[in-house]
């Protein structure tokens, strides 16, 4: 891509994580589960992407690449201009450019740590020592996640999960990182708090200038916050574009299947459109790997390669041979 | 079939018992259903809406018990059948399909003997013609090739096939009334979209009545033809389900509707900022007295802490209890 | 919070076992060793000798409390040599995994396929009797059930989201062992550790009657009881009170333990909040 490179955050070129199975002394042939599999990405500063897909399409294992916590098999990494793909850049030198939210306020945080030591010991580590400044900045954090300075000396057990979030999210932001990756941030929370911790979040990345990875399996939350989006199909992009351009206009099957399957409350209506179920990802489907569930299904379909992406409007990038042969859904018109 | 309502639920009234002290977990709970119709709650963690459901197939346990009101199912209460009668119904006319199939499905036999079972224990038919009937029954809940899928045990199925298992084994005996606990909640939307139009078309081929119970209030106005809204205990609104979207009367059902990120909402107005519901659900120990959601409201006045409203009808049908509805 | 029965008598008979050592020179009427004094060999309990005396005429009172010094120092030093070999083996072998996981749970189970107070005999054999020896065999020998327990509780909780959030927050693995893994298993491992001071004072006392464990004249339970073997039935008291010594420690501190569990165990917690 030649666009303008400084407005870039985070690029993903050509990454894959492969999975050994079985294997070893006794365990018969090694298998590789390809978890991710040739991912294209790119973030842009102040953005906020939506990671959408079904369980095991690979957009967790993809986000723990970013964060460090799983080594990729192939393809590179540049978080901030750092190629950070190689075993050199560890874990540390990511901390203060990536954070992420996670999805479970009770298990994200230690029992046995207060606020403030939770918030205090990243700062310490990453060389802030001055008391003064650490005092200042656990201060500054907990008001900006809407928490009062007296909840710095209490223990997890002592919040609400709404609350526990926030702490979470400040956990996040201490150490002022530019990218926070936000792994399912509302699904673990009562539905009348959601709202709070949607609008901290858009917020906060306004004030801050952050910019979000958004894994989410809620359309609404996704549509409702971000300015691109992603659909994964085992362990690859088969839709990418604005938002406005995946919610009124999905090309892609897959898509349209995730955006009519969400139970429309105004109207009484069948909601699957899709059959079946996700394949085993050691025993892919040759070519499109949608294919055995696509409705829209034919031969061209199953010749062997994957599709490659065609651009179908500004940004706008399909892996569907059949793109522009189908026709619209009636249900996905929702503008 | 009769005119009178297959489930009747008057007053019911579930005790929560910590320590020495009882705390009404649910209370004054009131609805019915009638033969083939499908009535969801909607609540949030800790309202009540499981535990009701567990009351009206008598298997609440220590520290929960119902303390009072009565539940008739076909005329007949459910609280003065001995348990061997309960054991009857259950299954047999009153089945339940769980969120997690696999702490309700037995790990160590096939999936079809234990949908061979229910023939065997409720219709006494002989093990063989069962082991037929469970194929089609698997069948029925559109298991590619059940007549090999009943020999798998249910580690071996996918969480959505699972799903399946649990509503052919819940289907298998033709119950009136079927309760569903959050049947969706651990699947995939695609999946969740199958299991759902599976539950409508069983439900109305067979003429099952269903009670649906989910945290989802978009999923439930899908599925439902009417809709009770439970907060803290107390079902605060009843109404049919189109109602509850276009015009909810009670604030927490209002402010719910406008909390949620509804698909499709951000294409048609553009970004609007969620309006917020302040504070937390209140833990049982600690419901508020007088109306209970008073301290979230924004409408809350003195008699909202005072007192407990009453239920009051709606013009459209069903029931609102809010002080402040006129 | 309600004091628990088993909490309370397991902490007074394991506190009185412990100022019962500590202040030995104070409560003690005679020297346990250079007391001897053939003449009054083998008197029953009394006013002048409360326990008694036994064939060398010794006060059986103060070899008593002399002899707690003994049970509680291997108790407490063999135990805690065995709970930081188990929770460093343990805590790192469920954390890291792979091949040296492997070799942990070969050696785990290498251990616990040999009985414990057999490999500790064989241990007391090569080197000399003696504490020294005592502690070295008797912390070597039983850390295989703190190392499953640790490397079970790390198994669970490395998967916890503020595992994870603490290595997206830079930390090293020692960091992340310590600071993160351990303090959230201390509870049962205490537990584990209590437990296995009452086994460990058990053995001392098994070694010392033996003749592996302490020597005499050195004053052991163990070791007292050994001595008392010929006289059991013509001076009980010889062999009922450092018998009675070596039970009391022994529930005090399963007592204490099962308390601690109450009370550490956080799903028990849970269930009271």
């Amino acid at each position: 891509m030649n666009e303008n490179t400084g407005d870039t955050i985070l690029r993903i070129e050509d990454l894959a994580v492969h999975f050994p199975l079985g294997g070893g002394l006794f365990g018969g042939p090694r298998r590789l589960l390809h978890a991710v599999d040739g991912v294209d990405l790119e973030l842009k500063r102040g953005e906020c992407l939506g990671l959408v897909g079904e369980s095991g399409c690979g957009k967790s294992t993809l986000a723990l690449s970013i964060l460090g916590l799983q080594a990729p098999t192939r393809g590179r990494i540049i978080l901030d201009g750092q190629d950070v793909s190689g075993a050199s850049a560890g874990r540390k030198a990511r901390a203060r450019i990536a954070q992420m939210v996670f999805q479970d306020p009770y298990s994200s945080l230690n029992p046995r740590q207060t606020v403030r030591r939770t918030l205090e010991a990243p700062l310490r580590l990453h060389g802030i020592s001055a008391s003064s400044e650490i005092e200042g900045r656990v201060a500054d954090i907990l008001k900006r996640v809407g928490l009062r300075p007296e909840h710095a000396e209490r223990y997890p057990h002592e919040f609400s999960g709404g609350q526990r979030q926030r702490i979470g999210i400040a956990r996040a932001l201490i150490l002022e990182p530019k990218i926070i990756i936000l792994d399912e941030p509302v699904s673990a929370l009562d539905v009348s708090i959601r709202a709070q911790i949607i609008n901290l979040l858009l917020e906060l990345k306004e004030t801050l200038g952050l910019s979000y990875i958004m894994i989410s399996h809620d359309l609404g939350v996704v549509e409702h916050m971000s300015d691109r989006v992603a659909v994964m199909y085992l362990g690859r992009i088969v839709e990418t574009g604005g938002w406005e351009e995946i919610f009124t206009n999905p090309q892609h099957p897959y898509t349209r299947a995730l955006i009519s399957a969400i139970p429309d409350p105004f109207r009484r209506s069948r909601g699957a459109k899709i059959t079946g179920e996700i394949p085993n990802p050691l025993d892919l489907p040759t070519g499109c790997s949608f294919h055995p569930r696509c409705p829209e299904a034919r031969d061209i379909c199953r010749a062997p390669s994957t599709p490659e992406f065609r651009q179908v409007g500004k940004g706008h990038l399909v892996r569907c041979r059949r793109v522009g042969e189908i026709g619209m859904p009636e249900k996905a018109l929702l503008a | 079939m009769t005119a009178k309502p297959l489930l009747e639920v008057e007053n019911l009234r579930i005790d929560l018992a910590l320590g020495n002290k009882k705390f009404a977990a649910v209370q004054d709970v009131s609805f019915t259903i009638g033969h083939g119709e499908t009535l969801g709650l909607v609540g949030e963690s800790g309202c009540g809406k499981s535990i009701t459901a567990l009351a009206l197939i008598g298997l609440l346990r220590d520290p929960l018990a119902i303390g009072g009101g009565t539940i008739r199912f076909d005329g007949r209460e459910i609280q003065s059948l001995s348990a061997s009668e309960m054991r009857k119904l259950r299954g047999n006319r009153i089945s339940m399909i769980f969120q997690e199939p696999m702490t309700a499905l037995n790990p160590l036999s096939p999936v079809g003997r234990q949908i061979a079972e229910m023939f065997v224990l409720h219709k006494g038919a002989s093990w063989r013609e069962a082991e037929r009937l469970a194929v089609e029954a698997l069948a029925s809940v559109r298991v590619p090739a059940p007549d090999r899928r009943v020999e798998d045990y249910p580690h071996q199925l996918s969480g959505g096939m699972r799903q399946r298992v649990m509503i052919a084994i819940a289907l298998a005996c033709g119950p009136d009334l079927l309760l569903a606990d959050e049947p969706t909640t651990a699947l995939d939307v695609t999946v969740q979209a199958e299991i759902l139009d599976l539950i409508r078309d069983l439900s109305a081929a067979k003429g099952t009545a269903v009670l649906m119970i989910s945290h989802d209030l978009g999923l439930i106005a899908n599925m439902c033809r009417r809709v009770g809204v439970m907060y803290a205990g107390k079902l605060v609104e009843e109404r049919a389900a189109e109602d509850v979207f276009r015009a909810p009367s009670h604030p927490y059902t209002s402010g719910l509707v406008a909390s949620l990120p509804l698909l499709g909402a951000r294409a048609r107005h553009g970004r609007q900022r969620l309006k917020e519901i302040s504070g937390v659900v209140p833990p049982v120990a600690a419901f508020p007295t007088g109306c209970r959601f008073n301290p979230r409201c924004y409408a809350a006045s003195d008699i909202c802490r005072a007192n407990d409203p009453a239920a009051t009808p709606l013009n459209s049908g069903g029931f609102v209890r809010c002080h402040h509805h006129e | 919070m309600k004091l628990r029965a088993n909490l309370l008598i397991g902490g007074v008979l394991f506190a009185g076992v412990v100022i019962a050592g500590i202040f030995a020179p104070w409560l003690a009427h005679t020297d346990p060793v250079m007391d001897a004094n053939l003449m009054y060999a083998e008197e029953p309990p009394g006013q002048e000798f409360w326990f008694g005396t036994d064939a060398q005429g010794r006060d059986i009172y103060s070899r008593v409390l002399y002899g707690a010094r003994i049970s509680l120092t291997v108790g407490i030093v063999s135990q805690l040599i065995n709970t930081v070999i188990g929770v460093c083996l343990g805590l790192s072998a469920g954390y890291w995994g792979g091949w040296w996981d492997d070799f942990v749970n070969g050696l785990t189970n290498m251990m616990l396929a040999i009985p414990s107070l057999i490999f500790a005999l064989a241990i007391m054999a090569i080197l000399n009797p003696g504490l020294t020896s005592l502690l070295i065999a008797l912390g070597l020998t039983n850390w295989s059930f703190t190392c499953r327990l640790a490397r079970a509780s790390a198994l669970s909780l490395k998967s916890q989201g503020y595992v994870q959030a603490a290595k997206v927050l830079g930390y090293g693995d020692l960091r992340i062992m310590l600071t993160q893994l351990l303090p959230n298993m201390l509870g049962p491992i205490i537990v584990i550790g209590t437990l296995g001071m009452g086994g460990a004072v058990l053995a001392e006392a098994a070694l010392s009657f033996l003749g592996l464990g302490i020597r005499p004249p050195y004053p052991s339970w163990g070791s007292m009881l050994s001595d008392a073997r010929d006289q059991i039935t013509t001076a009980p008291w010889i062999s009922i009170f450092p018998g009675l010594a070596i039970f009391m420690t022994v529930l005090g501190l399963n007592l204490l333990g099962d308390g601690l569990r109450d009370i550490l165990d956080p799903q028990a917690r849970a269930r009271r909040a």
